[in-house]
């Protein structure tokens, strides 16, 4: 059994997001860039199963600019296989239906039994690529989940819900997204980062189909206007003003 | 009938979600700017009885797809039904819940086209939808305009007002001939305990690396039972990550982004990822020993204090308050 994990790179947690002055879209200079975080659960899941489950290789497949790469990398140096890095332009636009179609079409022809991705990337929070391309391969998909267990054909996951859980079984080949909580990604090790650069990585240029949506505008968030700090003797006084505050300026308690 | 615009409406064992009538509400408005009718699809098995509550928000009709198949949420099938109906509508709406976020990527890939994720404003550029959103957590918004048709988006849990409505709606059964699923619900755990989720909560109490530890959560417990039903305990990445906390728990750019009335941080510095996450708050409110602390520039009130000694007594001034 062949496994895939869908990756993308994204700006760092840590990263300041500065909208270009023109609304276009956000400035990428002196930002670092890493594999989304959602998806190293992605990449740790398929090499378990490659350590415990039978599975024969681990592919990773992205859609970004040539900069992706880097993070492909990362993947292999982790202990993946292989790497498709289908290249779009560095400001080429497409929209999640677009990613998802042609990641679609690059795993069609994969026979793989699993495909794993980040239940959302953390640039656009979208979380639609994953159930996207499930519905455009036919296949199931469990979003958000915490656990799998497979057995033969078949995969038990553990999703989050409101309040609590849902536990699905679907059939494989299956879409599998991945939350924090599967697993801990393991670190990539000096000999991995040696192995990574020899391992193949395939680049496809891909020509985006027109994108059924458009970002209208960028924005930054709407300033918050400065606060008080609350004065007070003790911890106790400091305590009843806070509450008289919260009582009655902003009437929400 | 002409579907302007379309809600899905969430049932889980057959009751509605919140969501759901603050979806309907928001396209009720919007169908109204238009000059045209909103509907709502409500699929589930026996539901037919709940359908008649979505009128009070303003659907001019519901369309209940009913099926043993879908008593429990089946994402293929439940995309299959909602596909059906939506497929002539210009505008499909949904709650960003966990159910919606599942869905309507599915429903979209369905009927080829875009969507606008967890919206927190709608508006009009004549039939055009134009969606506002937040993106990496916050730290940016984005106005989406889809172009395919329909135009899906789902709004954020909480955001959006749910009025009751005088116009009352009629419902039409539809009949959906469906396949097997092919993801299966074998069981539904909800978790012990009658805290509400983070996302759905109007009041969070927070706890980060200044905690100390997970048994120190306790006093943050014992504000929010003070609080109400309505209140709930989140945590910064770091009291996650040292385990304290359950990852459910996590505010923040890799944890749960939330809108609630009143987010109250103890020591919590205010990393730039946890920010962004709980940014959207009406109030803020951060209790840190450390003046210098990045959280209180975003906070709308500040305690210097350690916050072992302030927020017991925070506690009881709460209890007393709310005994009065």
């Amino acid at each position: 059994m062949n496994v895939a994990v869908i990756m993308k790179q994204v700006p760092d947690t840590e990263a300041l997001i500065k909208v270009a002055p023109d609304g276009s879209g956000y400035v990428k200079e002196g930002v670092k860039f890493v594999m989304n975080p959602y998806d190293e659960f992605g990449v740790e899941e398929a090499l378990k199963n490659k350590e415990s489950a039978g599975a024969k290789e681990v592919t990773i497949v992205s859609m970004g600019s040539e900069r992706a790469v880097e993070a492909i990398r990362t993947g292999l140096a982790m202990g993946a296989d292989k790497g498709v890095l289908l290249k779009i332009g560095e400001n080429e636009y497409t929209d999640a239906f677009g990613v998802a179609k042609a990641l679609a079409e690059e795993l069609k022809g994969g026979d793989y039994k699993i495909i794993y991705c980040g239940k959302q990337a953390i640039d656009d929070d979208m979380a639609q690529v994953g159930p996207m391309v499930a519905q455009l391969l036919d296949i199931p998909c469990v979003n958000v989940v915490t656990s799998v267990e497979l057995s033969g054909d078949k995969a038990v996951c553990t999703r989050e819900i409101e309040g609590g859980k849902e536990i699905f079984e679907v059939s494989l080949p299956a879409v599998i997204a991945c939350q924090k909580g599967l697993n801990e990604p393991r670190y990539a090790s000096l000999p991995g980062i040696m192995k990574a650069k020899k391992k193949p990585l395939d680049i496809k240029d891909v020509k985006l189909e027109g994108a059924k949506s458009e970002i209208a505008k960028w924005e930054m968030p709407p300033e918050r206007p400065a606060g008080r700090i609350i004065e007070g003797d003790d911890p106790a006084a400091k305590a009843a003003e806070l509450v008289k505050a919260l009582r009655e300026e902003a009437k929400v308690i | 009938m002409a579907k302007e615009v379309l809600v899905f409406a969430e049932q889980r064992d057959g009751a509605l979600k919140k969501v759901s009538f603050e979806m309907v509400t928001t396209g009720r408005k919007l169908a109204d700017q238009m000059g045209g009718e909103c509907a709502a699809v409500l699929v589930g098995d026996g539901v037919e009885g709940i359908a008649a509550e979505l009128g009070k928000y303003g659907a001019d009709k519901v369309f209940v797809v009913e099926d043993a198949k879908l008593k429990n949420y089946a994402p293929d099938l439940y995309a299959q039904a909602v596909a059906e109906v939506a497929k002539d509508a210009k505008i499909l709406l949904g709650g960003a819940s966990a159910m919606g976020k599942d869905l309507l990527p599915r429903v979209a890939a369905r009927l080829e086209t875009a969507m606008a994720s967890d919206c927190v404003k709608f508006d009009l550029d004549g039939d055009a939808l134009l969606s506002f959103r937040p993106v990496f957590a916050g730290k940016a918004f984005v106005t989406i305009k889809v172009t395919g048709s329909p135009q899906i988006a789902t709004g954020r849990p909480k955001v959006f007002p749910a009025e009751e409505n005088a116009k009352a709606g009629a419902v039409e059964k539809v009949s959906v001939s469906l396949g097997d699923a092919k993801a299966v619900l074998k069981e539904t755990k909800i978790e012990a305990g009658d805290r509400v989720d983070l996302t759905e909560a109007d009041i969070i109490v927070s706890g980060g690396r200044g905690m100390k530890g997970p048994d120190e959560y306790k006093i943050l417990e014992e504000l929010v039972d003070a609080l109400g039903a309505t209140a709930t305990v989140g945590a910064s990445r770091a009291a996650v990550d040292a385990g304290w906390r359950p990852h459910g728990d996590q505010v923040g750019q890799t944890g749960k982004t939330v809108s609630p009335s009143l987010y109250i941080a103890a020591g919590i510095s205010g990393a730039i990822q946890h920010l962004a996450g709980m940014g959207s708050s009406k109030y803020i409110v951060a209790i840190n020993k450390d003046p210098d602390a990045p959280i209180f520039s975003k906070a709308d009130y500040g305690i210097v204090e350690d916050l072992f000694k302030v927020v017991p007594e925070i506690t009881s001034e709460v209890k007393k308050l709310l005994a009065e």
